[in-house]
């Protein structure tokens, strides 16, 4: 849950029902279902019936640690969505268990969140949230605490733009939004929350670090099985940041390719008559926001690759720094 | 001092709804969310039938007829989502709204559109509300059980729920204490102060963290002196009973007949 003034909670990112299609919501929940049986799997070993009471205290700490807040401006305040923070702390496969359980109870006893989209939601907020925090944090698990605290930032932040992108697709593909007004101000708006998110991720990590460096997830003697997470969190972060401004700027070329693909139909594209019927509202407003968000975009592209050549870089030359 | 039933949504009644089996009203809430959706975009005559169903369960679960409808409004800021179906979907236009120097057509597939959407979520989230309030949570875990979600994410849930008040308490303790301890700078927030706060509210995060981490060990030694292995058990075995198949053969059998009426009927 993240919370901020009422005009802005129609962004949040639980979707209810109703607003995707049956294709979409079922599309949705076996990639979910795959990728929860999947870290099922993995999670389960001589430890499992350890690590079940830990991931459900776990999961009631995100959840409790949602109800943190501090003020940002005006009458908003930034709050923790945590599928980053949970990943990298937990690990992996762990972090994606817990932050599912997390949109399940919100759905189910809040309903934050509908039951049959539920697989899109946690699609959105839980794994694609994970996949990016603990890919990028993976990368420079070993390196120094700066380094691990400024990545974790940023993997906090990309999640959070990442989710929202997901969101936006689902929504348009499910015919409910027209893209072009939407994915701008889902952006937008989430990358300021994004802020927030970077924010408190970084100071609960640096203070989990100063007094129990011990118990956060990957371990030295997992340097070689991580590198699969930081290739994969990377791929998907490239194609957020590559996404988000071509989507924005120009949606009907996403359109064209997803009329190609038959995912959606023709009638609800822009057709002639209806470029002619009104112009592109606020033409302005969308302009100056896919500026902005390409320029984040832009920018934290730059930044990550400057952090993978200098990782792949010392790699090469260094021997890994034994664990703090 | 956040209590149980702050969370608990689940409403006591003898009713022939709570009584039901868990399985069958989860079943039954999907079917409904499903039934919705597959419904065409303007077929009012089967979305009242939708709500006169709500109407019926709500009146049969004793929990009075407004129930649902009373807390039905919460999904109703993320409508302004689907705002902008009023615009493009193509068809004849029903209204153009001049904003300065924007022109925005409502079309009437549009509009049609757009209050199906808002239908479909605000008769979905009424089936949610009544599924909680008829059904205690660990018995809709349990159902959930039985319908082959596995064991691992159904008893992470499990202690999830068992520890979520705990939790929270902690959190709302923490957050006291940062009232009562530290000074909030007046006037305009700059960043520094942001960040500072930022600062605060991860150390708080942390603490929660640690405690949690700690607590969940207390926790599994607890369990295990009690022996616990692995799985957790339930007194009542939910088996599924003569009446519990019939009243979800009817609401299958209601819900069938909507769809007829949603795809036949003009």
């Amino acid at each position: 849950m993240i919370y901020t003034s009422t005009l802005l909670k129609p962004l949040a990112m639980h979707i209810p029902d109703g607003f995707l299609s049956v294709t979409i919501a079922i599309l949705c929940w076996v990639i979910t279902a795959i990728i929860l049986l999947l870290a099922i799997a993995r999670t389960r070993g001589e430890f499992s019936e350890r690590q079940i009471p830990l991931m459900g205290v776990m999961a009631a700490f995100i959840f409790a640690a949602q109800m943190i807040n501090f003020p940002v401006a005006g009458g908003t305040s930034g709050h923790l969505l945590g599928g980053a923070l949970a990943a990298i702390i937990l690990g992996p496969w762990a972090g994606i268990l817990v932050m599912a359980s997390v949109i399940i109870v919100q759905g189910l006893l809040f309903q934050d969140g509908g039951l049959l989209v539920m697989g899109a939601n946690i699609l959105n907020m839980g794994l694609v949230t994970a996949l990016i925090g603990y890919g990028l944090y993976r990368g420079v698990a070993s390196r120094s605490l700066h380094l691990r605290l400024s990545v974790a930032g940023i993997a906090a932040w990309l999640s959070v733009m990442a989710g929202a992108l997901v969101t936006s697709l689902q929504l348009w593909l499910s015919g409910t939004v027209s893209l072009k007004i939407v994915l701008p101000a889902m952006l937008t708006v989430h990358a300021l929350i994004g802020i927030g998110e970077a924010l408190i991720t970084v100071a609960t990590l640096a203070f989990i670090l100063r007094t129990r460096p011990d118990l956060l997830a990957p371990g030295e003697g997992q340097a070689r099985a991580g590198r699969g997470w930081v290739v994969a969190g990377i791929i998907l972060v490239v194609l957020v940041l590559l996404l988000s401004p071509i989507a924005s700027i120009n949606p009907d070329g996403l359109e064209r390719v997803a009329i190609d693909l038959g995912f959606i139909r023709h009638s609800q594209t822009a057709s002639s008559g209806l470029l002619r019927d009104y112009t592109i509202p606020f033409l302005g407003k969308t302009s100056l926001s896919t500026i902005l968000s390409g320029l984040m975009g832009a920018l934290v592209v730059v930044v990550v690759i400057i952090l993978v050549v200098r990782l792949v870089g010392r790699r090469r030359s260094q021997s890994p720094k034994s664990p703090k | 001092m956040m209590h149980i039933s702050a969370f608990d949504s689940y409403r006591l009644r003898k009713s022939p709804i709570h009584l039901l089996n868990a399985r069958i009203k989860v079943i039954i809430t999907v079917l409904f969310i499903l039934s919705n959706v597959l419904l065409p975009d303007g077929a009012w005559l089967a979305f009242l039938g939708s709500w006169l169903f709500i109407l019926a369960i709500s009146a049969f679960s004793r929990l009075g007829i407004g129930y649902a409808f009373k807390r039905s409004f919460v999904a109703l800021p993320f409508a302004l989502v689907a705002l902008t179906t009023l615009f493009s979907v193509p068809g004849p236009a029903l209204t153009t709204l001049h904003l300065a120097s924007w022109q925005l057509v409502v079309t009437e597939p549009g509009l049609v559109r757009f209050l199906t959407i808002l239908l479909r979520s605000w008769l979905s989230v009424q089936m949610a509300i009544l599924l909680v309030a008829t059904t205690q949570f660990p018995d809709v875990l349990h159902a959930l059980r039985h319908l082959y979600v596995p064991g691992v994410l159904v008893s992470i849930i499990s202690f999830m729920y068992r520890y979520l008040f705990v939790l929270s308490d902690e959190a709302l303790r923490l957050l006291r204490a940062r009232e009562s301890r530290s000074a909030r700078a007046v006037g305009p927030k700059s960043p520094l102060s942001v960040a500072r706060e930022a600062h605060q509210a991860g150390n708080l995060a942390g603490q929660l963290f640690l405690r949690s981490y700690e607590r969940s060990d207390r926790i599994y030694n607890a369990m295990q002196a009690r022996g616990y292995y692995g799985t957790l058990f339930t007194l009542h075995p939910h088996q599924m009973q003569a009446k519990d198949w019939l009243i979800g053969a009817i609401g299958l059998a209601l819900l069938a007949m909507l769809q007829l009426v949603g795809h036949f009927l003009p």
